[in-house]
């Protein structure tokens, strides 16, 4: 005879079904039953953040960093349009994620009940996928489905959302060992003959170019992009969310490309002749004005394993719909089998065009001034951690300098909010990214304003013991919108300075942590070096930094990649 | 696409949320009750067309989805209109109703409603041929369609 388990017990046993093993969360009358289960058991452990939106940050860095797939439980009502916010975010840049929330008790759905809001329908746009779960015997099944949509074909966050009366009755339990829907099969194998078209394409290229962006990292397809890269000899670049998919120390990696991207990697984009789209989407932070992109000729192939990617802003030569890591074995394969080779002399050329792009040092800045730049904070934080930390990241300029300055030898890596662009994303992501990775050197790279948009989770941070390091480029500006300001209107500075902010040090050690404040470039080094030193602690150093550096180049917006502004 | 509460609300949001048109939907369960057949009619440039096609698909709750108007296809829709009949507007209601090959399916004796089925084309010329000012009430359904012959979408 089996055994009777009621929606909790069954939600909880689920959970540990798919291995999980930290859930971020913030408990509420609606998910009472479920917390009770976490409390009775150890295998999952729970991670109380300080705000919903925390949660799903934690465990959208939780996801990002190790390729699990991150899971937060919020309860009804304001704890999903709390946790809003965090879902859109881990949305627009494909993280695999799980969220379980709350809901009113199914009789009272549509009643205008205590905590009740439509999550379903709130949260519509912003998910891969979504459930109410109206019927307990459909609650396993349906947890599975989350699981399997969350992590296979584009990945993306998948809701369940649990009324309270669901966790409490009771059903027999059984979790499905595997899932099949007839509405959703990826498709991962790419086309044999575009790959064969593909392949002769990139024989034929005189000025190739490959651009990779999160797809690469997604798909944990690194070592494929570096093999096909250098079996060729082609240049690389990677989007913001590619970054670490090839690694930037090598000779070949031509820098981010962009609005913020280098010199090289926005002029080999602009005049290649066939372009290697692989697991990115052609963002308009990434090509500027379409129109200009297009008064140059180019093939392009793009792999990529969501269709509507593919030919949405760009029309394509050769589309291949599959994932990153089996496409580019494919590729490898028929190039090694091809008695035809590139072109050499060609390339040759074409290398050295790119190195005169490059000696044009885009990414310089002034090294002598007596004021820090928030490029050598960023520098000398690569040296203290000799590249090998886990970078996180909030939103603005300190943003840009960590992508352009902090060279990422390898994926998951550098934790950021590409596509929503969410401030207060750095340090709850960062707690995500130290409990799965707990040892590592994890340090969040984030600004005086943005910071301050999820600053209670320093709170957390000394519950769970963990050791980040807080890398505060304070500006006193919200610096990205001073820049834009500044260049395009008229240095008014509307609402863009920082005020009445707070002795950061003070609060650092207000909530348990050291703090330090640093306002000369030569004690950058060894107030890194001494943080680092901290192991089992978060040290927030506050930076003071040169009030009117800006972020260079930049490509204004509506203008063409070639047509940046530089130093 | 799975008869599922939610999936109409799906598709019609993607349509607001990515700013598509959309000219009429019906959807209605079919032979096998898992399954609701929509038809969607829209208009768009071709490459607006791919990206609905594209979105269309990654909902998961679509199984399967085709652009009829790639191929031969069978369109109807069905309206009732509610005229003002008296006098000689009621003869000439009536002949009109006969030459669009509809039929009037309520009478009281100052108003006809008239059911006409057809292309959506056909039910517009219709309301073109019919005095404005007698027109009490209109409904449509929307088109749906089928592929001729040969043609099936299946899941
Ligand atoms: C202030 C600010 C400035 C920015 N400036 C820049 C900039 O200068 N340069 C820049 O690049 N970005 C910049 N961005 C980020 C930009 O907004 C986009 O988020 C980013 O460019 C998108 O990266 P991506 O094309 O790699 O796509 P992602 O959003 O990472 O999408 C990944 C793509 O890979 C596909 N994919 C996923 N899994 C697989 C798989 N298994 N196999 C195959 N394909 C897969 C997906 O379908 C998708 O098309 C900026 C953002 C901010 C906030
Ligand atoms: C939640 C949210 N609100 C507003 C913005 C718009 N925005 C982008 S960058 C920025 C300023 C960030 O300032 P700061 O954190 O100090 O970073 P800095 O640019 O100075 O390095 C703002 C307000 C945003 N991205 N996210
Ligand atoms: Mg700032």
């Amino acid at each position: 005879m089996s055994i009777e388990l009621t929606g909790a017990e069954i939600t909880i046993r689920c959970l540990q079904e798919e291995g999980v093993s930290h859930i971020f969360g913030y408990p509420g009358g609606a998910v009472l039953f479920l917390y009770d289960e976490l409390f009775k058991q150890d295998k999952v452990k729970h991670i109380l953040v300080r705000h919903e939106q925390a949660a799903l940050h934690a465990a959208d860095g939780y996801a990002r960093s190790s390729n699990k797939v991150g899971v937060a439980l919020v309860t009804s009502g304001p704890g999903v349009t709390n946790a809003v916010t965090g879902i859109a975010t881990a949305y627009m840049d494909s993280i695999p994620m799980v969220i379980i929330s709350g809901q009113v008790p199914t009789a009272a759905i549509g009643q205008d009940a205590f905590q009740e809001v439509d999550t379903v329908g709130i949260t519509r746009p912003c998910v891969k996928h979504n459930f109410l779960v109206k019927d307990i015997t459909e609650l396993a099944s349906t947890i599975k489905k989350a699981f399997y949509i969350a992590s296979t074909g584009r990945p993306g966050p998948v809701l369940v959302d649990i009324p309270k009366d669901v966790t409490q009755q009771k059903t027999t339990f059984h979790y499905p060992s595997s899932i099949a829907m007839r509405s959703y099969t990826p498709v991962i194998h790419g086309d044999v003959q575009q790959v064969k078209k593909a392949v002769q394409m990139i024989l034929d290229a005189k000025r190739p170019m490959i651009y990779s962006g999160g797809g690469v990292i997604l798909n944990d397809a690194s070592a494929e992009l570096i093999e096909l890269a250098q079996m060729l000899d082609f240049p690389c670049t990677n989007t913001l969310m590619g970054l670490g998919g090839y690694p930037a120390t090598d000779r070949q990696f031509v820098g981010m490309l962009g609005m913020h991207g280098t010199y090289e990697a926005n002029m080999a984009m602009q005049y290649c002749d066939v372009l290697i789209a692989v697991g990115a989407r052609f963002d308009d932070r990434v090509i500027g004005n379409p129109k200009h992109f297009y008064s140059e000729e180019r093939k392009i192939i793009h792999i990529d394993i969501d269709p509507s990617s593919i030919s949405k802003r760009v029309k394509v030569d050769v589309p291949i719909v599959g994932s990153v890591s089996e496409v580019l074995r494919e590729l490898i394969k028929l190039l090694k089998a091809s008695k035809e080779k590139t072109d050499a002399h060609a390339l040759q050329e074409w290398w050295r065009q790119i190195e005169t792009w490059r000696a044009r040092d885009c990414l310089k800045y002034d090294r002598a001034s007596s004021l820090i730049k928030p490029q050598m904070v960023v520098e000398k934080l690569y040296e203290a951690t000799q590249g090998d930390a886990f970078i996180t990241s909030d939103v603005g300029q300190h943003q840009m300098w960590a992508a352009q300055f902090y060279k990422f030898n390898k994926p998951r890596r550098w934790i950021n909010s590409g596509g929503l662009g969410t401030m207060g994303f750095g340090l709850p992501s960062a707690m995500g990214v130290q409990m799965a990775n707990p040892g590592a050197k994890v340090a969040c790279i984030t600004g005086e304003a943005s910071i301050q948009m999820c600053i209670q989770e320093l709170s957390t941070c000394k519950q769970y013991h963990l050791p980040i390091k807080i890398i505060n480029l304070n500006n006193r500006y919200m610096g990205m919108v001073r820049q834009w300001q500044e260049f395009f209107h008229g240095n008014r500075y509307a609402e863009s300075y920082m005020d009445a902010l707070p002795d950061f040090v003070k609060l650092a050690e207000s909530y348990g942590h050291v703090g330090m404040r640093i306002d000369k470039p030569e004690d950058i080094e060894g107030a890194l070096r001494e943080a680092f030193k901290l192991e089992q602690q978060l040290v927030f150093i506050d930076f003071i930094t040169d009030q009117t550096e800006n972020v260079f180049p930049m490509v204004p917006g509506g203008k063409g990649l070639s047509e940046m502004i530089l130093v | 696409m799975e008869n599922e509460a939610g999936a109409l609300s799906r598709v019609a949001g993607l349509f607001s949320a990515r700013g598509y048109n959309i000219e009429s939907l019906s959807v209605a369960p079919t032979e096998d009750p898992t399954l609701s057949r929509m038809t969607v009619v829209t208009t768009g440039s071709d490459e607006v067309i791919e990206q609905i096609t594209k979105q269309l698909n990654k909902l998961i709750e679509v199984v399967k989805l085709v652009d009829l108007s790639n191929g031969d296809h069978i369109e109807r829709e069905l309206m009732l209109v509610k005229v003002r009949a008296v006098g000689e507007d009621r003869e000439e209601m009536k002949r009109l109703t006969d030459i669009f090959r509809g039929s009037i399916i309520d009478v009281t004796d100052k108003t006809y409603t008239i059911e006409l089925t057809g292309p959506s084309s056909k039910l517009d010329a219709f309301q073109q041929a019919i005095e404005r000012s007698l027109v009490l009430e209109t409904v449509r359904t929307g088109a749906s369609g089928l592929g001729r012959g040969e043609r099936i979408l299946k899941a």
